[in-house]
């Protein structure tokens, strides 16, 4: 009798652990968190507009309709690395976000990228150019979603040097980023032939950069190549104008430029520019009627530049990830497996895969700036020049230091 | 050689700004012990008044260099009448947190309708273009910069030390009892103080719209180098910001040369020498 209820007893436990285990598998909540820059230099880029995006993907993936609860958080991380990790802690702890969305500037990235494999989250970063992040720093955790330095440098630096740009001049932002991404073009620029005469390392938000235009200048390099972005990039190109670099002979390569930053600038200023991206709005119908039903609910009407753009194709496959494996596990790991081995396919970046190593392929495009003649109304502002291929755009894996890949 | 020459020069042009905002920021402090921290807001809005009146109103650069510090003057002046009156004889440390609080509230609003990212703003015609001087290339409208700064510091300083309105002024912050037993209006003329102050920070955001991107937080990125400006030349004392002003612009710009990493720091390394050996600044009072 004793023996039988405690097996009983024993029995129904184990019923109940079965169901509770059952009712886990299907458990159907996300939490998706954006955390980006809401009021710095790069606020237009991604910030409110990622939210917008990742709130736009919410609805697109129509996941409400087939049972799913999924919440939106987002947070400021003012470009600081130890406020990106705070709140990513707060985030995982408290707040349970299953997904971290754009987490743009290279520094902030790296810090948030160590915290979110300590805890098994997943990040999607969009934003964030540092290509070190599905490299040597690579995690089972994140996926690496629109472009990266390597693409950059690869993409603007080698169409460069062989239009003849054989001698570079660097002006650097003076972290993360700004390091990779001149470490990148240099290599690109030495392995075509090039040769980089010197470069100056310039501190993060700097509205005067005339100084070190003149360094550049002095340099007699033909191709002055910005490897910083947002605020400084506009003021950048804005000064070398004013100085007359580019009518003295120089050329000015804009190695990471956005789409607000081409609208901040005017044409005026900005025409000729070549410059890379994976993303621009008026591309075809599909990222024509993305980028209008974008531009309607965005603050200024802005149409999405291509940090935005992928916050919403990254999260998309997020989402089909977490449908495939039939509810949310709240294992990142697994999370991120599922998304790598399902090919992706969005109406913004077409079709393409994600590698061992986190980094999501597609192709890269070379843009020229247009002319204010060439310009058929607002946001119509580049020109295509070249595309490469996505199995072509990003660093290959034989290249890649990622320790994921050494099995 | 010739880089470092135009270095110096390069310095001299951003001490020009430096100048001109401690020069209306030592006007408020000397005059009214505020410590005005809405001043690179109301910097920024001299630039954004300017980017209106043109592409509003076709008002060229040249009626903006007038028309804005006077309509972001008239702003100040609302702001002192309705808020920052109350405050007198109260600790600076209150005047602080009140205009930190108000340049938080200005920047926060353009920011949210203007994006971070700036609006674009035409160097005006006549100062286009530039001069080979042998050693660099200077844009015409740099130089236009350095000249008329200098002007307006000059005048500023005239008319606070040298003139009988300068006199009253100075007057009615030692004793206000006194200075309004002589038939003055101290509160009126209070106000008209900080609106000059805040003219001169609108004027400075006029100046450099040109040059840089019209941006909400271009004050905010700024303001921070000039308060160090102020505190190493000196609390309230005119003199001793415009120079310190120019002549931190030339170390920064020599800093740019031989190190730019440290171009954003070496201001307040300066700072805390300069307190330690002096702890009122270069030229200030003892308080």
């Amino acid at each position: 009798m004793h023996t039988k209820s405690i097996a009983a007893f024993l029995l129904g436990t184990a019923l109940a652990l079965g169901a509770t285990g059952g009712a886990l598998a299907q458990d159907k909540t996300v939490k998706v968190g954006v955390l980006t820059d809401n009021s710095g230099l790069y606020a237009d880029l991604g910030g409110p507009g990622s939210t917008l995006a990742a709130q736009m993907a919410i609805e697109d993936s129509k996941l409400a309709a087939k049972g799913w609860k999924v919440d939106l958080i987002s947070a400021d991380h003012q470009n600081k690395p130890d406020i990106g990790t705070a709140t990513a802690r707060q985030w995982i702890d408290v707040e349970k976000v299953d997904v971290f969305m754009d987490v743009l500037n290279s520094g902030v990235a790296l810090a948030v990228n160590n915290v979110v494999k300590e805890k098994n989250s997943v990040m999607i970063n969009s934003g964030a150019a540092t290509s070190d992040l599905t490299n040597a720093q690579c995690t089972p955790n994140t996926v690496h979603w629109t472009y990266d330095t390597y693409m950059l440098a690869h993409s603007t630096g080698q169409a460069l040097v062989k239009a003849g740009g054989d001698t570079w001049f660097f002006i650097t932002a003076d972290y993360a980023f700004g390091h990779a991404l001149e470490r990148d073009t240099a290599a690109v620029v030495t392995a075509s032939g090039g040769k980089v005469l010197g470069d100056v390392k310039v501190p993060l938000n700097n509205a005067d950069f005339s100084s070190f235009l003149l360094q550049a200048q002095a340099s007699k390099a033909k191709i002055i190549g910005m490897a910083n972005a947002g605020g400084d990039t506009t003021n950048t190109i804005k000064q070398a104008a004013e100085f007359g670099i580019v009518k003295g002979g120089q050329k000015l390569a804009g190695l990471l430029l956005f789409l607000t930053d081409v609208h901040s600038l005017g044409l005026n200023v900005a025409q000729g520019l070549n410059l890379s991206s994976t993303f621009y709005w008026d591309m075809n119908d599909q990222t024509r009627a993305f980028s209008k039903r974008f531009a309607e609910r965005a603050k200024n009407k802005a149409m999405p530049t291509m940090v935005q753009a992928g916050v919403y194709s990254g999260l998309l496959h997020y989402f089909k990830a977490l449908e495939a494996l039939g509810g949310n596990p709240h294992d990142g790991a697994k999370v991120v497996a599922k998304m790598k081995e399902i090919p992706t396919d969005d109406p913004l970046f077409g079709k393409g895969s994600i590698e061992p190593n986190g980094r999501a392929l597609h192709p890269a495009y070379l843009f020229e700036v247009k002319t204010p003649a060439e310009s058929k109304g607002p946001w119509d502002y580049y020109k295509l020049i070249g595309t490469t291929p996505a199995d072509k755009a990003f660093r290959p894996l034989s290249e890649s230091k990622c320790p994921l890949l050494k099995k | 050689m010739q880089a470092l020459y135009a270095q110096l020069l390069v310095g001299l042009i951003n001490g020009s700004f430096y100048a001109l905002l401690s020069l209306g920021l030592a006007v408020i402090f000397g005059m009214l012990n505020i410590i005005n921290f809405a001043h690179g807001a109301l910097y920024m809005m001299g630039a954004f008044v300017a980017y209106f009146l043109l592409s509003l109103g076709g008002i060229s650069y040249w009626w903006a260099l007038l028309i804005a510090p006077i309509i972001v003057g008239i702003f100040g002046m609302i702001l002192e009448r309705t808020m920052l009156q109350w405050l007198t004889g109260l600790d600076h440390l209150y005047g602080l947190l009140l205009t930190f609080g108000i340049a938080l509230i200005v920047q926060g609003v353009f920011q949210n309708y203007f994006g971070s990212s700036g609006l674009p703003y035409a160097i005006p015609d006549q100062l286009r273009g530039g001069m080979n001087l042998g050693f660099m290339f200077l844009p015409v409208y740099r130089g236009w910069v350095v000249i008329f700064s200098l002007i307006v510091c000059i005048a500023t300083w005239f008319l606070i030390e040298k003139t009988r309105l300068g006199a009253y002024l100075r007057a009615a912050t030692e004793n206000p009892t006194l200075v309004r037993a002589f038939g003055v209006n101290v509160p009126r003329m209070i106000t008209l103080t900080y609106g000059l102050g805040v003219g001169l920070a609108a004027l400075a955001g006029v100046l450099s719209a040109p040059i840089n991107q019209v941006r909400p937080l271009m004050g905010a990125d700024l303001i921070i180098v000039v308060f160090a400006v102020v505190v190493i030349g000196g609390m309230g004392s005119i003199m001793g910001s415009i120079i310190t002003g120019f002549a931190l612009g030339v170390i920064e710009g020599l800093t740019k040369y031989f190190y730019p990493e440290a171009s954003n720091t070496v201001v307040f390394v300066l700072m805390v020498l300069v307190l330690l050996v002096k702890p009122t600044g270069l030229t200030g009072r003892a308080a």
